[in-house]
């Protein structure tokens, strides 16, 4: 956890507030159920028995914007669904993270054609990339991993802006 | 009614910033009063499996008129097909029905070969039938999991996703990749069966089998599954017909309609399994015949296994048409000359026109091929179940409450990829 901690008689932690709090937004994300293709699928299978993504804290995903702070895009986002995507993402409140999962997310993967966003960073900042077409439960734990280590590197300074 | 929402840092417009007089016409009348509610459900709803988005008239909270729009997910795949050579059409083919890519490999496979005229080794044949019904097992699962999810029974969907895995790991081991394996190819299957794979699906069908009595005993005779799914969402024969359904929710209307049995492929004429039919055509008689088809299918892997030889040819040696194997790269220099034939031009098919259908997890999958006497197409079009589906969904949902939507939406299994490609 990376807390100095010190323990006297009274049982005390002493800690800094960008841990705690840091420490508090990795432990319990909920992400936005949204899912658009072939990747939402292993989205799901992530969540489901074999990969238990509330090892993670994560289970509970919400459908409602207003109450999620990551929102994971899985999948290939087309012309017709960008506004839609921005709008979600617009809806969030912060702190809010964006992970593009799969290779249509990230940079239109094999489609490069009139349909497809050719990567999802075009109209929303994007956290972490997942690879993959599409990637393994694995990866995408993986990826939820190095969003967590870039979380707990924030620090005050960087909460206002 | 929604109106355009400027977003803060691009500008970009809201979904949708229509006025009521687009819809007239669409609707009835009542609701260009306000007598009746309009309500958008989708694009982004838990409910919807997908990107669909369906614009609901509701009175109180009965359906007037469900107007479905779709293309939130097209992607085009048909076009990109046009521009690749006939074996590199197979992998965006996986990327259409997502829940079931082997079904969608094989409808591009066989009109590939009915356009070429490529045979295919009866051993390959048999693998094909052991992919498609393990893939049908799978994409069920995935059905059954996400239909009960939305209608509350919470577990029903681990304990699918947790048999859907076992089914994945069988696909990584013959293709490398879970999902989207690509494995079937004109001419047979990529490469030869591991010799893990034979007790890898024994294993899995002994382990399967009485599962499958445990989701009925789960959902099958439970008070708020009847209560939610019987007597709502009848689609009649004849409408299903009219209206193009195919697959379960056809049969489900009791509509004996297979294309496994009434124009077979891959010799499924020669396996003995039964049809299940359905007698009301509302959503409980729809999850009843996914339910047995699956232990039918289950029937057919059983007897694939025992007809499958364990060594053999798994593609067709026409060097024409399939790669050479690669020791013989080494020795013949005919073999090099085809190897790179194939990889650098493909081969040619005739300029001639082709459908082939088959029974995907969802329906009737056909598709059209057109050749160019080169060696790419000139027209690929996929016939969809999903997309008929989708159209159907107004004739099933009027007059039934707003709930009622999530279960129907959830008996006719759509897929978006599938319906927008
Ligand atoms: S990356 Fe691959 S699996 Fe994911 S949405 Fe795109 S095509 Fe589908």
């Amino acid at each position: 956890m990376g807390v100095t901690s010190k323990l006297g008689n009274l049982g005390i932690v002493t800690t800094t507030l960008e841990t705690a709090v840091n420490w508090g937004r990795t432990g319990a994300m909920w992400p936005l159920l949204f899912g658009l293709a072939c990747c939402a699928i292993e989205m799901m299978s992530a969540q489901a028995s074999d990969y238990d993504l509330s090892r993670f804290g994560m289970e509970l995903n919400r459908a409602s914007p207003r109450q999620s702070d990551l929102i994971i895009v899985a999948g290939r986002v087309t012309r017709k669904m960008a506004p839609v995507l921005r709008q979600l993402y617009d809806q969030m409140a912060d702190p809010k993270w964006v992970i593009s999962m799969g290779d249509c997310a990230s940079c239109g993967g094999v489609y490069n054609n009139y349909a497809i966003v050719q990567g999802v960073d075009e109209i929303i900042p994007v956290d972490v990339y997942v690879a993959g077409c599409p990637p393994r439960p694995e990866q995408l734990i993986h990826g939820i991993m190095t969003l967590h280590e870039k979380i707990k590197a924030e620090r005050i300074v960087h909460w206002a802006s | 009614m929604v109106t355009g929402i400027q977003s803060r840092e691009t500008g970009t417009k809201a979904v949708w910033e229509g006025s009521l007089e687009e819809l007239r016409g669409l609707v009835t009348e009542r609701a260009m009063t306000g007598e009746t509610m309009l309500l958008n459900m989708g694009p982004h709803h838990p409910s919807t499996h997908g990107v669909l988005r369906l614009l609901l008239e509701l009175d109180g909270e009965q359906i007037v008129t469900c107007l479905p729009d779709i293309g939130f997910l097209h992607t085009g795949i048909e076009k990109n097909i046009e521009d690749k050579t006939y074996e590199k059409g197979v992998p965006l083919t996986d990327r259409m029905d997502y829940l079931s890519p082997m079904s969608n490999n094989m409808a591009f496979c066989l009109a590939v070969e009915k356009l070429a005229e490529v045979d295919v080794p009866e051993r390959a044949r048999i693998i094909r039938v052991i992919c498609l019904e393990l893939a049908r097992i799978a994409s069920h699962m995935v059905w059954l999991g996400t239909h009960a999810l939305d209608m509350g029974a919470m577990s029903v969907f681990l304990y699918c996703f947790r048999e859907r895995e076992h089914i994945l790991r069988i696909f990584e081991m013959i293709s490398g990749q879970r999902m989207m394996g690509s494995y079937l190819r004109p001419g047979g299957v990529w490469r030869d069966l591991p010799p893990e794979f034979y007790k890898a699906v024994t294993d899995f069908i002994t382990y399967f089998e009485p599962k499958v009595d445990d989701y009925e005993a789960l959902l099958t005779r439970n008070p708020i599954w009847l209560d939610r799914t019987q007597g709502v969402g009848i689609l009649e024969p004849e409408v299903a017909l009219a209206w193009g359904v195919t697959g379960a929710c056809l049969r489900g209307s009791g509509v004996n309609w297979d294309v496994r049995k009434a124009m077979p492929y891959s010799d499924y004429d020669t396996y003995d399994f039964d049809v299940p039919l359905g007698e009301h055509g509302d959503v409980y008689d729809r999850f009843l015949c996914r339910v047995q088809e699956v232990r039918q299918s289950v029937r057919i892997l059983k007897q694939a296994m025992k007809r499958l030889p364990k060594k053999g040819p798994f593609r067709s040696d026409n060097r024409k048409f399939v790669p050479p194997p690669r020791r013989e790269l080494g020795q013949s220099m005919e073999a090099v000359i085809h190897h790179f034939k194939l990889w650098t031009h493909g081969f040619d098919a005739p300029d001639e026109e082709v459908y082939v259908s088959l029974e995907s997890p969802r329906g009737e999958i056909g598709c059209y091929l057109h050749g160019t006497g080169g060696n790419k197409p000139r027209r690929v079009h996929f016939k969809t179940p999903s997309f008929m589906h989708i159209s159907a969904l107004p004739v099933m949902s009027e007059g039934y409450l707003l709930a009622d939507m999530i279960a129907i939406i959830g008996s006719v299994d759509i897929v978006l990829g599938d319906c927008d490609r």
